[in-house]
């Protein structure tokens, strides 16, 4: 490895460093004269020293031992040390030669426990299962990418985690020294500003280039990515830093102390304005998309709809509200609604306003879902999160009492301002409007009840007929259905009753196709280690972007019941393929398969079974009959509980 | 071969006379099955015709209480999402036997006779 220690003897940095241990001792010294009698009283300086608990928190080491340049140890295991202070259960990483030094003293200086080291496939594989992980634990994870080659192959599902405001503490293998690095391939896997490459979609990213430096960089990207809005963050891991021994530049290198920060909560003014709307209006709506993470927050927002006795609209990023709850009501009341509380929507626009893909010569329409007048309020963190060059963010809309903050840390304040906003000339008049919402409820769980009975015996399989043969599995078992891919028309969170957090966690953030496997996975490893039964409805065109993610399941003895929809196609594209050739007054050309050039996962079938079986998976299938299909799960169910992975590949309707 | 006769009612008679466009006379469900599938419909509506919220809008065309000139014309001009099927794309005898596929399809047993719909709570 690169030999660094022949570099000039005058050390820069231990210069500065005295200098400005100097330049802070004679700054304290003034503020410790007594005043005399005659003399003002000292300027109140503008900074003070820090206290005994702050010092504490900065400087404490969490017990690991001293380092110095005498025990010669690698900089990789004082990087181990850091990470181990921040409480990572796992890194799921594919290796690489742009970290070897890094990997080597996780494995064994680190014995390869907080994190252990998952094995996976593909870069994209690991960052998946981080989210998933994340959606499910409500704790990050990290995972270490091979140089410019590796981190390419992350992107996507960095992407999704920063679309879905969750956090993933990702490492970028690289080599800097251009005078020391190996020449060839490493050279090409390493970059002068490798973070550049997520930059636009992570919320913050550092390069460290001392040992003191990297612990500050990490305990500060550890930090800033778990506080609200959460978001992915890059750390460039030079593997010159890691491979070289220990430099302490004359100071004992310390670990900064990881405090949570308080997160940030909406201005007190602003939530009493929302509260006096919401208390006063004839017909509130509540709509829910990336608002709460766990069941305290899912709690609170079932608080709030029950003060105010206003229907309540989930989205799909979380699951946010119990599906059983008599206040939960679909999308179009929100035509009703007189004033809106929107949490944490990723697209306040489209939620009251519609697009209408289907105008003259292909161009959208676009219209209102509201009335006029009506009152819009927020509470989001999005703004927190700016960036500028992708477009997450979704079209601008216009709102009346935005708030800034997180949803969960603001909810208290609003319940108690809304306690206080609510006349009781109105109470009479919330409980009558309750009890007509719960009513609908009810009519309409019937109704779906009885759409879920329309083509119950097809074959292919319906999707509602898939759900419910496989809830009908697992209703007494404590299940989770894991993040995953398949579009199944809703039919699990509109019939099936979830009033656990951890019971539904909702949708990628990016909608970048090939999360949905990696992150199942990352959702069982959670609830594995909380003894939960982890479920998946994988999609046929989603496993194949990052099928070696069910080898990682395998590998590691994670259980899960991936259910395929197999319908044979990427469906999105087979209908926007058919409305584009209708728009056009021409019948798209299929070629030998059902659905237009292109859009087929047919003629070869995959076999996914088959697929799975191959990567140590417990497999079955094509099961085509629904009358197959509960026998077939009863099965699965149990080599799952068993501890194995498995997978029913069911052909099925399109959505 | 399944054969559905399709009942016009008196007004959906009238318009087609008007508009001088009757559909064939003895649709064909099986024909109509060919056709639903051929031209796409199944992508958004299922294979049944039981749709989607994902797809139709949560519309159900199986068994569709539309006279079939109502369904004709929503067919080649639709006013929501759907995209227009026009007669270059697709007969009106095409579309009589589609309609007799659709009418043809097995009636939904009732939900409750479902223990796999029955046992979920009301709530």
């Amino acid at each position: 490895m690169s030999k660094k220690d022949s570099a000039p003897k005058f050390d820069r940095r231990k210069f500065l460093a005295a200098a400005a241990v100097a330049g802070a001792g004679s700054a304290v010294k003034p503020a410790q004269a007594a005043p005399t009698a005659t003399e003002p009283p000292p300027r109140v300086p503008s900074a003070l020293p820090p206290n005994e608990r702050v010092a504490s928190a900065e400087t404490d080491v969490p017990n690991i031992p001293p380092y110095s340049t005498e025990h010669a140890r690698p900089g990789s295991d004082f990087m181990v040390d850091v990470i181990k202070s921040l409480d990572i259960k796992y890194s799921p990483s594919n290796p690489a030669s742009s970290y070897r030094a890094f990997h080597e003293s996780l494995i064994d200086y680190g014995k390869n426990a907080m994190p252990e080291f998952l094995t996976c496939t593909h870069e994209e594989v690991g960052v998946g299962i981080a989210h998933g992980y994340y959606k499910i634990a409500n704790k990050p994870l990290m995972t270490t990418c091979h140089g410019t080659v590796g981190l390419m192959h992350a992107t996507m599902n960095i992407y999704n985690a920063f679309c879905d405001h969750a956090p993933v503490l990702v490492f970028a293998g690289n080599d800097m020294d251009a005078a020391y690095r190996p020449p060839g391939v490493p050279t090409i896997h390493s970059a002068q500003d490798i973070n550049a490459i997520v930059r636009d979609y992570t919320k913050w990213d550092d390069t460290p280039v001392s040992a003191q430096h990297f612990a500050q960089s990490v305990v500060r990207a550890y930090q800033i990515m778990t506080t609200p809005p959460c978001a992915p963050v890059v750390i460039s891991l030079d593997d010159g830093l890691a491979t070289e021994p220990i430099k302490d530049y004359g100071q004992a290198l310390y670990i900064p102390k990881f405090v949570p920060a308080a997160p940030p909560a909406g201005e007190q003014g602003a939530v009493r304005e929302a509260a006096r709307l919401l208390a006063n209006a004839e017909h509130p709506v509540i709509v829910a998309d990336r608002a709460v993470n766990t069941q305290k927050g899912m709690n609170l927002l079932v608080q709030l709809a029950e003060l105010l006795q206003a229907p309540l609209v989930r989205q799909r990023a979380r699951l946010n509200f119990p599906t059983t709850h008599p206040l939960g009501r679909p999308a179009a009341v929100i035509a009703q609604a007189d004033v809106i509380l929107g949490l944490e929507l990723t697209d306040y626009w489209d939620t009251v306003n519609k697009f209408t893909d289907n105008n003259h010569e292909g161009i959208g329409s676009f219209g209102t879902r509201v009335k006029p007048g009506t009152k819009l309020i927020s509470i989001s963190a999005q703004s927190l999160l700016t960036k500028s060059n992708y477009q997450e963010f979704e079209r601008f809309q216009s709102v009346d009492v935005p708030i800034t903050g997180d949803v969960e840390a603001t909810l208290p304040a609003l319940i108690e301002a809304l306690k206080a906003a609510i006349p009781d000339s109105r109470k009479d008049a919330m409980t009558k409007r309750g009890e007509a919402i719960k009513e609908a409820h009810a009519k309409a769980r019937e109704a779906t009840k009885q759409l879920a009975a329309i083509a119950w015996d097809a074959s292919p399989i319906s999707t509602a007929r898939l759900c419910m043969e496989l809830y009908g599995q697992i209703k007494d078992l404590d299940w989770s259905m894991v993040p995953s891919s398949g579009n199944v028309s809703g039919w699990p969170t509109r019939l099936w009753p979830m009033d656990k957090a951890y019971q539904f966690t909702g949708t990628s953030g990016g909608y970048g196709v090939g999360w949905g496997a990696p992150a199942s996975v990352g959702g069982a490893l959670a609830n594995r280690d909380e003894g939960r039964f982890s479920v998946s409805i994988q999609s046929d065109g989603d496993l194949m972007y990052a099928p070696g993610a069910l080898w990682t399941a395998a590998r590691h003895k994670i259980p899960l019941l991936a259910v395929m929809h197999n319908n044979r196609g990427y469906h999105q594209e087979v209908m926007h393929i058919q409305r584009l050739a209708n728009f056009r007054d021409r019948n798209p050309n299929v070629g030998n398969d059902l659905a237009p050039i292109g859009t087929s996962i047919m003629n070869p079938d995959i076999e996914y079974h088959k697929l799975a079986e191959s990567m140590g998976w417990w497999a079955k299938g094509p099961i085509k009959d629904p009358a197959d299909l509960g026998p077939a799960l009863k099965e699965a169910v149990a080599v799952v509980k068993s501890g194995q992975p498995a997978l029913l590949n069911v052909w099925t309707q399109p959505r | 071969m399944m054969k559905v006769r399709v009942q016009f009612v008196l007004a959906a008679v009238a318009a087609s006379v008007a508009f001088g466009q009757a559909a064939s006379a003895d649709p064909s469900a099986d024909n109509g099955q060919a056709e639903f599938v051929k031209h796409g419909c199944w992508q958004c509506h299922g294979f049944q015709g039981q749709g989607s919220v994902a797809s139709s809008g949560g519309r159900v065309i199986a068994n569709t209480q539309l006279p079939f000139e109502a369904f004709k014309a929503y067919v080649r001009n639709p006013s929501g999402a759907m995209p227009p099927f026009h007669a270059e794309m697709i007969s009106d005898s095409a579309l009589a036997d589609i309609y007799a596929y659709l009418e043809s399809r097995p009636k939904p047993q009732p939900a409750k006779d479902i223990p796999l719909l029955n046992g979920l709570s009301s709530k």
